[in-house]
């Protein structure tokens, strides 16, 4: 079973309650949590885990080869991205505005731009104890996340079977990247807060779900700030809402520490429990 | 006319409320934009007039002319993004995989594929209550090409700063390290970074500032919810002052940032004590 | 010597653009000619990435010897630049066309 956790406003606590809740389902299940907030991961600031695998990750890119190539031009006018461009009698790349098409490469008459790897980033894997983490990092200076979250995915899905719980912590937003990470899950669990902002974004969110006709459940976190509107729009639109994590000053310093909470905060660990029977009787009910 | 554009790199630091209320303090001086259009909240604490609106094109996706087809599959093969599945033995364009890059438009023999501009979202001119004017924007569901918007939103914001001689542009900037905060960041004279002491906080912080680095921009940083872990503080700080980062201030843990937001007001309006007197401070300080 | 700026205008008063890739016109002195000429190059607005590569093509193709710029070009522009047999001054961003100019000629500006 796979479950994304998502957010339309970034820091409404997806990695708190990815990396809480993929620790939790550890003792007693094989669970896999994978980082695809490939921007900005975070989670393994809490998981610190043993690394027993690293590898860079690629994406492929035309090379120019001078000595082929005639200068016709014509890489420059299919590039829908000006990722290529002449210049006198020079082509040149602009790796970071490419989208590896490979228009420009497999249109060229003479064969001059051949596709060539280029690393966007790296995958680590880690293990501790029953709980496997898979993180993609984005080097700084690329601007596209969706191949490294594509390629992430595909890892996840050759290296765990079926039997694995597998829970992805999905980037902020509604756009690109956010919809990559989630296309696959089984169920997306949506983390908001009961805030103005916390509603506004989540109707983005649901929208977003909707459209892609994902099943998908709602998590208010900080239950008690704020005012009661979520609620209100869950149950107008029929949103299972899942839980209710507490809001306690004490939870913000242990995430600050880079420290898991239901260890730690019973009220938080009880929440976990009812969390994790939503999912595993989600699972028994064929969502997989 | 300067440029002050606000990023986080990790969300919920409360960067949006802290630029609404440099917006609120601003008042007519300045051209508020927000340029966070995946996630644009600044409008529920500004009570923007939504005056003028305009869609928003943006980028090509590929549409098939069914009648031309002839349904040899040269585009579906050509398609490195899955974009071009076969549904009831017809070629379709799947338009959320579509990339828009066009290879399928040059292999196509009868011309039966078109390159179609996007409406990707909305984008809005508004007088708030500030006295100020703000450009603002919704993108499309699952839109791509989030950045082209942003450059948008700024670039109007510009364009009406120039026209009626206001001092300063706020920016609300985008998350992430991605082509959305490189369009924010794109032109800015100076960043102002929100972040809290949290591991998390820190780890982003270091992250889009690599980013902003490249950029050449001088940048100052406000920590918030500073009380929180003095120990990451610190670490910050620590950062701080090795990249020669100017350190605007430091913010407490404090509900009223929920609270205001609750009442649809910013926190200089919503509170009248110590919040406030370090955010119409820090404010003097940035411009 | 042709001698090409970043500029915010078409005149000698008009301001710098500290920009590079997304610069409002390039302005082009021909020192031999005593000639000043200018590039539009306004609609880079509407491109969200990649202005600067694209603006180094409109650059490249004026050849000019001396780039006078603001903050410096990026890395992608920097790339471009290299082809071009040029040499790139910064630093003249709050300054007008003519004041940059006089400043190149004392030798006042930092190369790149």
């Amino acid at each position: 079973m796979k479950i994304a956790i998502a957010s339309g406003k970034g820091g409404t606590g997806k990695t708190t309650l990815a990396v809480n809740l993929a620790s939790f389902l550890a003792e007693s299940r094989k669970v896999v949590l994978c980082d695809l907030d490939v921007e900005e991961p975070n989670s393994g600031l809490f998981i610190k885990g043993k690394l027993i695998h690293r590898e860079d990750k690629f994406k492929m890119i035309p090379e120019w080869e001078k000595d082929k190539c005639t200068l016709c031009g014509h890489c420059q006018k299919v590039c829908n991205f000006h990722a290529v461009i002449q210049l006198g009698d020079q082509i040149m790349v602009f790796p970071e505005l490419c989208h590896s098409c490979y228009a420009c490469s497999e249109l060229c008459p003479v064969d001059a731009l051949p596709m060539i790897p280029q690393k966007m980033g790296e995958l680590k894997q880690f293990k501790k104890e029953g709980l496997s983490f898979v993180e993609s990092r984005l080097d700084i200076g690329q601007e596209q996340a969706v191949p490294l979250i594509a390629q992430t995915r595909e890892d996840l899905d050759k290296n765990f079977d079926d039997d694995f719980i597998k829970l992805f912590d999905a980037p902020p937003g509604t756009s690109c990247p956010v919809i990559e990470a989630t296309k696959d899950a089984d169920f997306v669990i949506l983390i908001t807060e009961p805030t103005p902002f916390g509603l506004h974004d989540l109707t983005l969110a649901v929208d977003t779900m909707r459209e892609l006709e994902k099943n998908f459940g709602v998590i208010v976190n900080r239950h008690g700030i704020g005012n009661n509107d979520v609620l209100t729009y869950c149950q107008k639109k029929n949103i299972p809402v899942i839980s209710k994590l507490p809001n306690d000053r004490r939870i913000a310093e242990l995430y600050s520490r880079g420290s898991l909470i239901y260890q730690k905060i019973p009220e938080f660990k009880k929440q976990l429990v009812n969390i994790a029977d939503y999912l595993l009787k989600l699972q028994e009910e064929g969502i997989r | 006319m300067k440029e002050i554009v606000i990023i986080s790199g990790k969300g919920g630091t409360g960067k949006t409320s802290i630029t609404a209320s440099f917006a609120m303090l601003g008042g007519k001086d300045i051209v508020v934009a927000d340029c966070d259009v995946d996630a644009a909240d600044m409008h529920l604490l500004m009570q923007p007039d939504w005056e003028k609106s305009e869609d928003f094109y943006s980028g090509v996706i590929a549409e098939i002319d069914q009648e031309k087809c002839v349904k040899c599959g040269n585009c579906a093969d050509v398609c490195r993004f899955s974009a071009i599945p076969i549904i009831d033995k017809k070629y379709v364009v799947n338009k959320l995989n579509c990339e828009g890059c066009g290879y399928c438009f040059h292999v196509c023999p009868t011309d039966a594929i078109t390159m179609k501009e996007q409406n990707v979202g909305k984008w809005y001119i508004s007088n708030t209550k500030a006295d100020n004017v703000m450009v603002h924007a919704r993108l499309g569901i699952g839109a791509e090409n989030s950045g082209k918007l942003v450059a948008k939103v700024k670039n109007e914001a510009k364009r009406i700063a120039k026209e009626t001689d206001k001092e300063f542009i706020v920016v609300d900037g985008s998350p992430g390290i991605g082509c959305p905060v490189v369009s924010s960041l794109s032109g800015a004279d100076f960043v102002v970074l929100v972040t809290e002491p949290t591991v998390s906080g820190l780890h982003d912080l270091k992250r889009v500032y690599q980013l902003v680095k490249k950029f050449n921009i001088s940048a100052g940083c406000i920590i918030n919810k500073s009380d929180l872990n003095t120990k990451v503080a610190r670490q910050i700080e620590k950062f701080l002052r090795e990249e020669n980062i100017i350190h605007i201030s430091d913010l407490p843990y404090d509900e009223t940032f929920t609270k205001a937001m609750t009442n649809g007001q910013t926190i200089v309006e919503y509170d009248d004590a110590n919040l406030k007197n370090i955010l119409v401070n820090s404010w003097e300080k940035i411009k | 010597m042709k001698i090409a700026f970043t500029t915010k205008g078409t005149e000698w008063d008009s301001i710098m653009d500290p920009r590079f890739g997304r610069t409002e016109f390039i302005t082009l002195y021909d020192e031999e000619k005593d000639e000043l000429t200018n590039i539009d190059n306004r609609s880079i607005e509407s491109v969200a990435h990649g202005a600067s590569p694209q603006t180094a093509q409109k650059l490249f193709d004026l050849n000019p010897d001396v780039l006078i710029t603001g903050n410096g070009p990026g890395g992608n522009a920097g790339r471009v630049l290299a082809q071009a047999n040029l040499k790139i001054f910064v630093g003249a961003g709050n300054m007008t066309v003519k004041e940059a100019y006089n400043a190149y000629k004392n030798g006042e500006l930092k190369g790149f």
